[in-house]
């Protein structure tokens, strides 16, 4: 159920796409009126959950600090792993967010012969994750040829990049190909690691599969189908210069890849895909490890009951003057 | 409740198999020896906590308030409010599974449930279905839940098998913390009066008496003039320490594990000591007799009403710092939370060892620093006579605390003095160790009697690196600066890794340290005898 079910609601939206402009030639909807609405709720939805995020406090320094803290002189501070100051906290963010240093931590640990815990590196989840991250910002970034004319000078660089490979006309991109693969490496890990399936939702399915079926139609219409360039072209650009124009002779695959795109817009702020917003945010890696240095201030904090000493000499005064104890009222 | 009798061997069949049903279809199992007792009423009132009642944990009916599903639903809208934590942690998980055999309660258990992941998924997916519009529309397929009873207990009892220790959020590519959202389910459970009688009653008597054992002045002041006595019988020394004395110029604030227990105490014996031989100028109070604090697995105010007593004490003494003993959580309280709670503390000065002249810049605000980095710098200046030969007969290794680890970052400290009393000191396997340690299964008030196996399944990973030295080097001596991990490693060694006992780094700085007038020492502080020195 948890993986039929968004594996069908990809498959339904295929179909929707397919019905839509073959069938009902809705083109004007799915070229224009979908993509529209899918970035308007993502732009204001993502807005508003990072504002939402932010409305609460964080009252407390509570970084999780993972090396030395700063200290005596003499000993060496570990100043990525436990920050003392904004400059720190940038490079510590900057190694988190780029490079995914705390999954590149992971160890797997396993009790061999009923007797013995072992801990093995395991680095497969940090690399697809990578490959996952990068291979589709590069496939996006690529996309902006289908947004600017001329396209910008860095689009060239990249492609020639991206293309090294040399291989067939068009040639053959190679981060689709890893973004594809690493995508399917994360679906097979959770369908086969038992307790990572167990642990998986339908939420965890439903991107997945949006995004397999983005790469795959994308790879279609590049080197398959050869989809109508100049006018996929023509339409993006009207979309962009807000004055949209439905060109003929776009295939349907062209409005599968749209509508799954759309959907994966759409979808964002709703969904766990806000990780991306979530992580910049989040207390455990964003704050300095230095609390006893700099006092945190807790926009709520406020007074409490608390039992003074005078209420403690009161009780205990008789003893305590028996055992010799300093008292402050004879 | 019969008592605890399985061997290792029985708890070391763990089975990892996930179950057939789904978890959301797999009802709470209430297990004997995995859970503590509920709070006595009478603690629970003396400091004011809500709908106290008569309840059991393996019964059917707890007992609820009528109106139990609005305080926690209103709980949670209150601490999203209030947390920017607990509201992203709700959110950004894309349950990757990193975080899943991290946890020693997973490891030692092998219950799904216990991965992290899971355990915040449990209260996640009431989160969903109560605040967010997938969850109220498409319920379970979003991964949503209605709250229970049976959710509740659930809850409860997976709640109260996280200490809090903070590993899993080492992993998470997001450093989401499950110790966050364990404090906050934990005080979800406190409103509705459902807290742990080995919490609630450390929890009165530290409000009361200042200290979690409920130790009287005059107790306390026993208590360590009997370890004077000892001290003198070893070495010849008589010290005379002072309570509540004004005008001191450091306040020293320790666990009162230390004041109580085996090994505890020799712990306290030796800041008896090395103090002595120093001629500081401090004193103990026994109104803020408890550096530790079990308000902190209450509640964020109960913990911010017992360690108000730390700053108010310093005050009324007139002293200029504060030097606090060894301990895990308290460590993290202090570190993390006390100068945002009880701050600031202008009325004091900048720490600054009257020995060494070092300023301990990085403690200016909060003015309180730890024992271990005060001793690491009077080693460093070379104040100290040690004789580490006095503890030859001790293999050591050390485990660092979680959080003074993942809540402080003290791992060179502890280090560097006991490379300086200890001739053998062996490291358990890099990934248990520094910020990958391992809990001793029993922190954040588990460590009770009753909940036995819980403990001893959770202190598994810590007690297998142990073994792995002890098979290795002969390792006999787990070094730590926690009490709870004093009070609790012995009975997880004694399971698991017969012949390892465990000290506080006090305790073998006492041992090593050469005082002015000491007599030929025949023993070491625990009165075993010490090794015979060549040619002597």
């Amino acid at each position: 159920m948890k993986i039929l079910f968004p594996f069908f609601a990809v498959i339904s939206l295929v179909l929707l796409a397919v019905v839509g402009v073959k069938g009902a030639n809705l083109h004007f909807l799915f070229g224009v009126v979908v993509p529209y609405a899918a970035v308007f709720t993502f732009i204001i939805g993502v807005i508003y959950r990072v504002l939402k995020w932010a409305k609460s406090p964080v009252p407390f320094s509570i970084a999780t600090t993972c090396g030395q803290q700063k200290t005596l002189p003499w000993i060496k501070q570990n100043k990525l792993e436990n920050p003392s100051s904004t400059l720190h906290v940038i490079g510590r963010m900057a190694l988190e967010v780029l490079l995914f240093r705390s999954l590149f931590r992971n160890i797997k640990g396993e009790l061999k012969d009923s007797s013995r815990l072992i801990y093995g590196s395991d680095k497969w989840l940090w690399l697809a994750s990578i490959a996952f991250h990068y291979s589709f910002l590069i496939v996006l970034l690529r996309h902006i040829r289908l947004f600017a004319e001329p396209a910008p000078f860095y689009l060239h660089l990249l492609e020639t990049f991206d293309g090294f490979l040399q291989i067939g006309i068009p040639r053959l991109f190679i981060t689709g190909v890893i973004l594809l693969a690493a995508v399917t490496f994360l679906f097979l890990r959770r369908l086969y690691i038992p307790q990572v399936r167990y642990i998986s939702l339908a939420a965890d399915y439903f991107p997945l599969f949006l995004i397999i079926g983005i790469a795959t139609t994308g790879i279609l219409m590049r080197y398959f189908l050869k989809t109508d360039i100049v006018g996929v072209k023509e339409l993006t650009m009207g979309l962009v210069s807000l004055s949209p124009v439905i060109p003929e002779g776009v295939g349907a695959v062209f409005y599968v890849h749209l509508l799954l795109v759309s959907m994966l817009f759409a979808y964002f702020p709703f969904s766990k895909l806000m990780h991306m917003g979530g992580v910049f945010l989040s207390p455990t890696r964003n704050l300095t490890g230095n609390s006893r240095e700099y006092r945190r201030i807790n926009p709520w904090n406020y007074p409490v009951k608390v039992h003074t000493y005078e209420e403690y000499e009161e009780e205990f005064r008789d003893k305590m003057k028996m055992a010799g104890i300093p008292v402050e009222k004879e | 409740m019969a008592k605890f009798t399985a061997k290792p061997a029985e708890l070391l069949k763990i089975d990892f198999k996930t179950p057939k049903t789904d978890w959301m279809d797999t009802p709470v199992e209430i297990r004997e020896h995995m859970y503590c007792h509920p709070a006595k009423a009478k603690d629970l009132e003396t400091v004011g906590f809500p709908n106290i009642h008569e309840w059991r944990p393996a019964d059917e009916n707890w007992n609820l308030p009528e109106n139990w599903k609005e305080t926690v639903i209103n709980g949670i809208k209150e601490r999203l409010q209030k947390y920017r934590s607990f509201h992203v942690f709700m959110d950004i998980c894309v349950r990757c599974g990193a975080c899943a055999d991290k946890c020693h309660f997973y490891l030692g258990t092998g219950d799904p449930k216990n991965m992290p992941v899971l355990r915040a998924e449990l209260l996640r997916s009431v989160y969903r279905k109560y605040f967010t519009t997938g969850g109220k529309i498409f319920g379970k397929t979003a991964g949503a839940r209605e709250l229970t009873e049976d959710v509740l207990k659930e809850l409860w009892y997976y709640y109260y098998q996280c200490t809090e220790c903070r590993r899993c959020s080492v992993f998470c590519p997001y450093g989401i913390d499950q110790a966050e959202i364990t404090m906050i389910g934990r005080e979800l459970t406190n409103l509705l009066g459902l807290q742990l009688g080995w919490i609630a009653g450390p929890v009165a008597n530290c409000f009361i008496k200042g200290n979690h054992l409920g130790l009287e002045p005059h107790t306390i002041k026993s208590n360590i003039e009997m370890m004077l006595d000892d001290i003198e019988t070893i070495t010849g020394v008589r010290i005379n320490p002072t309570f509540n004395r004004k005008g001191a110029e450091i306040l020293f604030v320790t666990p009162s594990g230390d004041l109580f227990a085996m090994p505890g105490i020799y712990t306290a014996m030796g800041y008896l000591m090395l103090f002595h031989e120093l001629g500081l100028d401090y004193t103990w109070s026994t109104y803020a007799s408890e550096g530790g604090n079990f308000g902190f697995f209450t509640s964020n105010e109960m913990a911010k009403r017992l360690n108000s007593k730390i700053y108010a004490e310093a005050k009324r003494l007139g002293v200029k710092w504060i030097l606090g003993g060894e301990c895990g959580h308290m460590w993290r309280v202090l570190h993390q939370y006390m100068d945002t709670w009880n701050g600031p503390a202008d009325f004091l000065e900048v720490p600054k060892s009257p020995i060494t002249g070092t300023v301990f810049e990085n403690a200016k605000s909060l003015k309180m620093i730890h024992v271990i980095e005060f001793a690491a710098d009077l080693i460093k200046h070379g104040k100290l006579k040690l004789d580490p030969s006095r503890n030859d007969h001790l293999k050591v290794t050390f485990h660092d605390s979680c959080n003074v680890s993942r809540g402080m970052g003290m791992f060179e400290e502890p280090r560097y003095v006991i490379k300086n009393i200890c001739n053998h000191f062996y490291e358990m396997p890099e990934n248990t160790i520094r910020e990958k340690t391992f809990c001793c299964g029993s922190g954040t008030g588990l460590n009770a009697s009753e909940n036995m196996e819980l403990r001893m399944r959770g202190g598994l990973p810590r007690a297998n690196a142990v073994k792995y030295v002890r098979d290795q080097h002969g390792v006999n001596m787990l070094a730590n600066i926690c009490a709870i991990d004093r009070a609790t490693l012995s009975a997880v060694m004694d399971y698991w890794v017969p012949g390892v006992a465990v000290a506080g780094i006090h305790e073998l700085i006492g041992n090593a340290l050469v005082m002015k007038g000491e007599k030929e020492r025949t023993t070491d502080l625990r009165g075993e005898p010490l090794p015979r020195k060549e040619g002597a």
